[in-house]
């Protein structure tokens, strides 16, 4: 068997006497998608900052594509293609849809360093995020300014970001937190259409979209992870219905 | 610094309406000589000259502080650098501006490289902090310069002469010359601005945390907007070293970097031409409050006040309010 | 030499006791409102001139400073109900902009009431002597009575601070800001009350000063700048930092003037060291500032900023 994308190696972090991470391992394989759930303040957001270089580990490995990049930071890992998004959308308000796309084009493009020409007379900018755009179905909005645009467009803005950094791995912090029924169906539609592309490590409350996407789910509690296998597996385990889907299962 | 990033993203006023408004006050004060002259209040040139000075220098303070959220507290540092380079050079007996120029740049650009890379290493209330204390140590070297006057400046024995003709020896050859620059300077960072340097600087400033999910590390593109905007203001030493044919210390007091500040803030931060609507109306109100009384900087001080507590966005917040600068969609 | 030194070194404290005086009430404003006000060196300034004016019409020291008190709180209390409470939730440029026309209308307010030129406030004669230091040295009696007066200051703001309810929510408010907000309506009386405190320890020092120094219409410039250094080298938030960096600074700059240029002979001919002294004396705390952020982002007793 091949070596893993990602291995993350017995990862701990805590906070003062608050242990938000405590000793995570896991190995997510190149083509996969991996869902990490667990009730809200298990340490999900925490753990994927840890992966995406926003925040350092306090002890603990992150090995991806064979490197270790535990101290890399998270610029550094987005050129080496791990991507995320954020749960708590984070665009640049001011700038259009398609110039947030650009400038993400333009991250791994050429260098940033020229002082002259117009940005947005780049042909070769703009038809990249265009195409980036139209991925996650918002080509007709692409001349609106990111902050004018609707909770869930900014949701699916968040992921044409990210997909414009070419990544091999992307992170999903909840992504889709916030976005109507409609929204949240066409993007997990986008995620399935993405998986032959992308390697994918992803948290999600909605359970009928991991289900739907994930090959392999881990269980996280107060910063452990509890179990961790087949989609079916893991909803087998009395331990995590106890621990987990039995408080999920009331409807919100 | 959110609340910055909320001040300043309003202040973004449609792009065509802002060259327009650019475009309408180049024209409106390249009148002013003849204008001048046909009124016979000569002064009115010198004062719009001083304008037109403290419009580039707050052109260049809107680069970092408007587009970089570098709210810089020690910008006069480099006016004072620009004017200096031109005592200094004078003395020597090199009395060209160009060479005055790419000298004053010369040291601005290496005295904003090595403050700039550390205070960029702080946030906030400490960068603010950081700048001025730097701006104050400039001040003070000069101060205790003795050889040229210590605290009291020393006055220049004629201005610069521009690749050997006396261009700027009369009110109206400085006037030109110091609109020239201005328009030089408006049109080269109006293009940086649009640039892709331009975009991670502003995108910088609407949130660092996104551009480093994008793949960039802001610190390079900050310090070298930091040093262009070094570089820029001392261009404005240079020119007010010229105009007053006299270089003090006073130039580069924190008073004259919180005086660059108003003048953003009272124009609108983040659209170049703000800054220079807001350099222009500064230095018009103190000069012509102060022909109204010796007690002028108590009206001027009440301005701001009222300004600040009653039209947040200052006058490019006032123009929108009022409908004639439109927001970009 | 030695007798010298701790001349100076009294000095020095005794500058530092001043410079701690007006930064105590500003690094909460800064720490607890993240409010950047310029116009806090204007109230030592009215400090001072409250203080020459009740001399000139009462002729009594104590009486005039017990006057000084009240006064420089009431005038702390009208701006912070006219002005700065407006813009707590502004920018930190529009406070820029705000205070800034402060100091403009203040000092020229100053101006017209009492003109441009300095006046002085004359000594009590209980402390007008001066004691024997070591040898034949003497040391004003005034001016260790300034340090004892500062100290004492300082200890009654620890108490008030580490042993209160108000001093809890102070501490709260300087370590989480969102903490005090969510204590709900205490919030603006809280902030109306450091100010006003503020205001009234900025006025004190700028009163018992003034038998020292001058009373004149640029006293406040000055002491706002260093106040800057002190507040931001001890840690925005944090009145313990304060004390520490204002001995710090007030001791350094008073030394530095005094030997810089002493040692720098040593080093290189006289005249050279004296320019170099003379240049550098003047630098050297913000030297010393750009160096404790070089190492410490958040100064030495400050909590980390995030990145």
């Amino acid at each position: 068997m091949t070596d893993p994308l990602l291995s993350v190696q017995n990862l701990s972090k805590s906070y003062g006497a608050l242990k938000v991470t405590q000793d995570v391992s896991l190995d997510v394989r190149e083509g996969r998608v991996h869902a990490i759930i667990g009730p809200n303040g298990a340490g999900k957001t925490t753990l994927i900052s840890q992966l995406s270089g926003q925040l350092r580990p306090d002890s603990g490995r992150v090995v991806y594509a064979g490197q270790d990049i535990t101290r890399l930071d998270m610029a550094g890992r987005v050129r080496l293609g791990l991507a995320r998004s954020f749960q708590l959308t984070t665009l640049l308000p001011s700038f259009s849809a398609l110039e947030n796309v650009a400038l993400a084009v333009q991250a791994r493009e050429g260098s940033s360093f020229r002082f002259l020409r117009p940005a947005a007379t780049e042909q070769a900018l703009n038809d990249q995020a265009m195409a980036c755009l139209a991925d996650v179905g918002l080509s007709d909005r692409a001349h609106r300014r990111a902050g004018s645009l609707s909770h869930g467009e900014k949701r699916q803005l968040e992921l044409a970001i990210a997909l414009a950094t070419r990544p091999r791995l992307l992170l999903l912090d909840e992504p889709l937190a916030g976005t109507g029924h409609e929204e949240a169906a066409q993007l997990v539609d986008l995620f399935a259409k993405l998986k032959d592309r992308v390697t994918m490590v992803l948290i999600e409350h909605d359970m009928d979209a991991v289900f739907a996407l994930a090959d392999t789910v881990s269980v996280l509690v107060y910063g452990q992870i509890v179990a961790s296998g087949s989609p079916s597996a893991v909803r087998a385990d009395p331990a995590v219905r106890t621990a987990y889907l039995g408080e999920e299962a009331a409807p919100c | 610094m959110t609340d910055l990033t909320q001040t300043l993203a309003p202040a973004r006023p449609g792009l065509a309406g802002r060259l327009r408004l650019a475009l309408c006050i180049f024209a409106v004060l390249a009148v002013v000589p003849p204008l001048a002259h046909a009124l016979d209040e000569p002064f009115l040139i010198v004062v719009a000259t001083r304008m037109m000075v403290f419009a580039i220098a707050a052109l260049s303070l809107d680069l970092i502080l408007g587009y970089g959220a570098m709210v810089s507290f020690g910008h006069a540092a480099y006016l004072g650098l620009g004017a200096y380079a031109v005592a200094i050079l004078s003395r020597a007996g090199i009395d060209d501006l160009v060479l005055q120029l790419l000298a004053a740049m010369a040291a601005s650009a290496v005295f904003a490289t090595v403050t700039g890379a550390i205070s960029l290493r702080t946030r906030g209330v400490y960068f603010i902090m950081i700048t001025l204390a730097f701006g104050q140590m400039a001040f003070f070297f000069f101060v205790s310069f003795s050889t040229l006057g210590g605290d009291d400046g020393v006055a220049l024995a004629a201005r610069s002469t521009v690749l050997g003709m006396p261009l700027l020896q009369d009110a109206p050859g400085m006037f030109y010359a110091t609109l020239a620059l201005l328009v030089a300077v408006f049109a080269g960072l109006y293009r940086l601005t649009l640039s892709r340097f331009g975009r991670v600087l502003t995108g910088t400033r609407e949130s660092a945390l996104r551009m480093q999910a994008m793949g960039f590390r802001p610190f390079p593109y900050q310090l070298t907007a930091y040093v262009i905007a070094g570089c820029l203001c001392s261009v404005a030493g240079v020119m007010l070293a010229n105009q007053a044919i006299y270089v003090s210390p006073a130039y580069m007091s924190w008073h004259r970097s919180g005086e660059m500040m108003v003048m953003l803030v009272l124009g609108g931060v983040g659209s170049l031409t703000g800054a220079m609507a807001g350099a222009l109306v500064t230095i018009a109100l103190e000069e012509g409050l102060a022909r109204l009384s010796e007690h002028w900087r108590l009206g001027f001080g009440l301005i701001l006040v009222g300004v600040a507590l009653f039209s947040p966005g200052g006058l490019s917040g006032l123009l929108r309010r009022v409908g004639l600068v439109r927001d970009a969609k | 030499m030695f007798n010298l030194f701790l001349l100076q070194l009294l000095n020095g404290a005794q500058f530092g006791i001043l410079l701690f005086l007006v930064a105590a009430g500003l690094t909460l404003v800064f720490g607890i409102m993240d409010f950047i006000n310029l116009a806090h060196g204007v109230l030592y300034m009215v400090g001072g001139y409250v203080m020459a004016m009740m001399m000139g019409m009462t002729g009594n020291f104590w009486l005039s400073l017990a006057m000084v008190l009240p006064m420089t709180l009431a005038v702390g209390l009208v701006l912070e109900l006219l002005v700065f409470r407006r813009l707590y939730d502004r920018s930190h440029l529009d406070q820029v902009l705000a205070t800034f026309g402060l100091v403009l209308v203040l000092s020229e307010l100053v101006r017209i009431l009492w003109g441009s030129a300095p006046l002085s406030v004359a000594m009590p004669e209980v402390l007008a002597g001066s004691v024997p230091l070591a040898g034949p040295m003497r040391y004003p009696v005034y001016r260790l009575a300034v340090i004892g007066t500062g100290l004492a200051v300082a200890l009654s703001l620890w108490f008030v601070i580490a042993r209160t309810r108000v001093g809890m929510l102070l501490r709260a408010g300087a370590a989480n800001r969102a903490m005090v907000s969510a204590l709900g309506a205490d919030i603006n009386r809280l902030f109306m009350l450091v100010f006003a405190a503020g205001a009234m320890l900025a006025g004190f020092a700028g009163a018992i000063v003034s038998p020292i120094l001058s009373v004149d219409p640029g006293m406040g410039d000055g002491i706002l700048i260093l106040t800057f250094v002190v507040i931001v080298i001890g840690g925005v938030g944090s009145v313990k930092g304060a004390f520490c960096a204002a001995l710090l600074v007030g001791i350094v700059d008073t030394l530095g003037r005094m030997f810089g240029p002493i040692i720098l002979r040593t080093m290189m001919d006289p005249a050279a060291a004296a320019q170099a002294g003379r240049t550098i004396a003047p630098m050297l705390v913000y030297i010393l500032m750009a160096a404790v952020l070089f190492w410490r982002p958040a100064g030495l007793f400050g909590r980390a900023v995030a990145r």
